[in-house]
């Protein structure tokens, strides 16, 4: 039996030791938010808080998780969309078909809190997580609008739109 | 000892309370939108409180108008576009629509009145566009018939504004909410007969509302085909025979059958061997143990080098057939003053979709039901109904919103296999989730083409001729062979068309040849977001910027000058090149490229600005996209597909899907690699939406991603880039 503690309850679940993290919180735990996507860490869809760390809970095997530990999912970080970094996200429509979203929400409120002002090179270096509709041009703006600093330059306005008629 | 059962039981709080809240979330209470997985019960929900004013709409007693959609959602954002559509006609408040996935079953039952389910080919709104807007202008005219009839009043004196109808004269008000159930039992009209509005009208349509679908994809509430969650349900992978072609021969499942939570270990079909489980980590983790014994078949000898080599041998052969054959494009080429002659390839690419291949399938004596993150519900039931046997009417399939599809979910080829295991498991849902690594292996690849390309020029610097001969791997002949007429398969030509209205060559000259030769190879093949237009893009405008060159022109110049018929590509091409301040100065070593295709019945043009370092590394810093699709839905959503088309392309310059013993090298992400935000450059776009047509949103614009940037690299470096990926030729994204 192992004792986990996740987003602020505690958990007892019966598993092989080298399940991976990710497999527990999905399959026995039952909190569906966070993605598998790979299974070899490449990708991120699988992005929780280890204590406040950003992990890839695909290659995390549960025994290396002590039932101190505190681990925080995408359903931890708010039901109500009330996170800054989630308020960001919806103001403009970063989503797509959102499965890798919740990993891509993981990393960028992983990033905020070890850096409330980041720069692109700060977003490029943390936010490694895979998107393959392309969501990637509003991700690195809605970041920008989480931190609180939306004055950016024109070509950082997350979507330009000119209808003209020819 | 490890059934699911005793699983839930050991569990601590709330398991149970967990199920009950999230199948809560499943009726969209915190999103507006009820998605019918909960079978046949959602459905006698919907129809319990709401009024059926026509086919595609419902309306409850508080005003909500509840809009049918058919159509797949894969994050093109086609659901909200859709309801924007309904709403507008209908003249409803916005803030009160909700959407309600009609099931495949639904359809069949209702005789399809709800007409075409599939999803693809940047069709979702372009095809059903008039048909849906007639559905809202349908229930419009009922709700006031009934106002009026409630009244006794002549319904011309009524207006309607967000779901208040008034009449003036006595100033009475009602809401649809209020006159729904009269209004139900109206006879429907036929939307034909009903005046459709100007787009030039219109108030939610053709505006940038936010997408209905957003917030629980931000709280890990959205629940996609791999994450559905079933009572009862069991779990189960597959390995298919990693050389297509190939055959299982056995396996070896003593070690396996006992692992934990191990329920089965059963030969599939006969290339295919999988495991059912309690969870899908135990099933995986015994498939991954499981020694297995396969015939490869001849097609183990065959590798990218043996398969390069074939498409070759299309190039100049004589099985071709012509698509185009204007003038004397060989004789004019071979009298020009200056010749030039390329020869283009690109490798196979796959679909990579975040989510792997998944279904869950619930069979019983007489009732096959399915859930399934599918691009074709239509393709779905009927493949569910051939692979147990029961009519489609004892079929029924519940469309999970897709993550991401890209042409790949409209291949149904899990069904088949997920069928084949619940067999097994009567009335029990089992749910089949591949690997990513099986996902990655036996995708229905971006079809390997090469392409040789000739030219002259004459002494003023114009084009003489031009000869394309495409030698390469046909969609058709590996899906769809009946599409093939009289040995010519036109589609592999797409956007090198005479012909206008879908994908028309944006060029026309005198002397022109177009040809395909078709060199098919074991490796299976399909629709890759942009399907052909991707690599012709590439050999076509690619190649105009060597001829520019070599006509001593500016290849925005060039282009115009062969583009006085195509006045719509001229379009795209000129409002791009305007923005992107063509021909205007930038900053040290950075150079501009140009492109423009058409594909999907829409016109795209892009520019690029790049800069190559000494390394060879290529970074991509702008790119300013134009699109004509006709008519615009939600501007927002438009502008999301093509920064979205900016990222699947690229990702076709940076990496490749090789073949060596006859299988897929590139198995996951860390030899697949996709593009990241690191290498995402801005994309600025223009929508220059002519209003006379209605062309498609998704696709279309991707095929002008890569050649703009190749055409960067060649004003950078000077040297064409003829080959993909980028690394294979010095070069490098960053």
């Amino acid at each position: 039996m192992i004792q986990l503690n996740i987003n602020g309850r505690p958990y007892r679940v019966a598993v092989e030791a080298d399940t991976p993290l990710l497999w527990v919180i999905r399959e026995h735990v039952g909190l569906t938010g966070t993605k598998y996507g790979c299974g070899v860490a490449q990708c991120g869809a699988c992005s929780i808080h280890l204590n406040g760390q950003l992990v890839r809970s695909c290659s995390l095997p549960v025994s290396a998780v002590k039932a101190t530990d505190k681990i925080t999912t995408i359903e931890g970080i708010s039901a109500d969309n009330s996170h800054p970094v989630q308020k960001a996200w919806a103001e403009i429509d970063v989503p797509q078909c959102g499965y890798c979203q919740s990993g891509q929400v993981m990393a960028a409120v992983a990033l905020l809190k070890r850096k409330p002002k980041p720069t692109d090179k700060d977003i490029d270096e943390v936010m490694t997580n895979i998107c393959r509709c392309g969501t990637y041009h509003r991700i690195r703006a809605a970041v920008h609008i989480a931190a609180g600093s939306t004055k950016v330059s024109a070509t950082e306005v997350p979507v330009t739109t000119d209808q003209q008629t020819v | 000892m490890n059934n699911k059962q005793q699983v839930g039981a050991e569990l601590d709080p709330t398991r149970r309370q967990f199920l009950v809240s999230s199948a809560a979330v499943g009726g969209g209470l915190a999103i507006g939108i009820q998605l019918p997985f909960g079978a046949t019960e959602a459905a006698a929900q919907s129809a319990a409180d709401a009024a059926e004013v026509g086919i595609w709409v419902a309306i409850r007693p508080d005003d909500t108008c509840v809009i049918r959609i058919v159509r797949s959602e894969m994050g093109q954002g086609t659901r909200t576009g859709l309801a924007q559509l309904v709403a507008e006609e209908l003249e409803c408040d916005w803030k009160r629509v909700t959407v309600e996935q009609v099931t495949a079953g639904r359809n069949v039952k209702s005789k399809r009145a709800w007409g075409d389910m599939s999803t693809g080919g940047s069709r979702g709104i372009r095809t059903s566009q008039e048909y849906v807007r007639g559905g809202g202008a349908v229930a419009r005219t009922m709700l006031l018939q009934a106002a009026a009839n409630e009244w006794q009043v002549p319904v011309a004196e009524l207006k309607v504004a967000a779901g208040v109808i008034t009449h003036a004269s006595s100033g009475r008000t009602t809401t649809y909410g209020k006159v729904a159930t009269a209004a139900a039992k109206l006879p429907q009209p036929d939307y034909k007969s009903i005046q459709l509005k100007n787009p030039k009208d219109w108030k939610i349509a053709g505006k940038p509302l936010k997408r209905l679908d957003t917030l629980d994809k931000l709280n890990g509430q959205k629940k996609f085909g791999f994450d559905l969650q079933l009572p009862g349900m069991l779990h189960a992978t597959v390995k298919d025979c990693p050389v297509y072609g190939g055959k299982l021969v056995s396996f070896d499942d003593a070690k396996v059958k006992t692992m934990p939570g191990v329920k089965q270990v059963l030969r599939v079909n006969a290339t295919t061997v999988g495991v059912v489980a309690d969870t899908w980590w135990r099933a995986k983790k015994a498939l991954d143990a499981l020694p297995i014994v396969w015939d490869e078949g001849p097609n183990a000898k065959v590798n990218s080098a043996s398969i390069a080599e074939h498409l070759k041998s299309g190039l100049t052969s004589d099985d071709a057939f012509a698509d185009t054959n204007t003038g004397d494009a060989i004789n004019a080429i071979a009298g020009a003053t200056k010749k030039i002659e390329a020869v283009y390839s690109v490798p196979f690419s796959g679909h990579a979709m975040m989510e792997p291949i998944n279904c869950t399938v619930k069979l019983s004596a007489d009732r096959a039901e399915l859930w399934i993150p599918s691009q074709n519900a239509d393709a779905s039931i009927a493949t569910l109904s051939t692979a147990t046997g029961l009519p489609q009417t004892q079929c029924e399939v519940y469309i999970q919103d897709l993550g991401g599809g890209f042409g790949r979910r409209g291949v149904q080829d899990v069904v088949g296999q997920a069928v084949a295991i619940a067999k097994n498991y009567p009335g029990v849902p089992v749910k089949l989730a591949w690997s990513r690594e099986e996902d990655q292996s036996h995708d229905f690849y971006r079809p390997i083409a090469q392409c040789k390309l000739s030219a002259g020029v004459d002494a003023n610097g114009n084009l003489a001729g031009m000869h394309i001969r495409v030698s390469g791997q046909s969609i058709n002949a590996y899906l769809n062979p009946a599409a093939i007429i009289g040995g010519k398969d036109k589609r592999q030509l797409q956007g090198m068309w005479p012909e206008p209205h879908d994908a028309q060559f944006g060029y026309t000259h005198p002397n022109l040849k177009i040809e395909y030769a078709m060199r098919n190879t074991h490796i299976p093949v399909g629709a890759w977001r942009g399907v052909n237009t991707n690599q012709n893009g590439i050999f076509t405008e690619c190649f105009m910027d060597e001829v520019a060159r070599l006509a001593g022109k500016d290849p925005l110049a060039f282009r115009r000058a062969l583009m006085a018929e195509r006045p719509k590509h001229l379009g795209v091409l000129n409002a791009a090149a305007e923005r992107a301040g063509w021909g205007k100065p930038l900053p040290a070593g950075r150079f501009r490229g140009i492109a423009q295709f058409m594909g999907y019945a829409s016109y795209s043009a892009a520019v690029a600005e790049v800069s190559v370092s000494a390394k060879g590394e290529v970074k991509v810093h702008r790119m300013v996209f134009a699109l004509d699709c006709g008519h615009i839905v939600n501007p927002d959503q438009v502008n999301s597909q093509i920064e979205g088309s900016v990222a699947y392309g690229m990702t076709a310059l940076q990496s490749e899907v090789s073949v060596a013993q006859g299988r897929i090298v590139e198995t996951n992400f860390h030899n697949y690699r996709v593009m990241r935000i690191a290498e995402m450059p801005k994309v600025e776009t223009v929508l220059v939406p002519t209003g006379d047509f209605w062309g498609g949103v998704g696709e279309p614009t991707i095929c002008v991603v890569v050649p703009a940037i190749m055409n960067a690299i060649l004003a950078a470096t000077g040297k064409p880039v003829r080959a993909l990926p980028l690394e294979k030729q010095g070069l490098k994204l960053v």
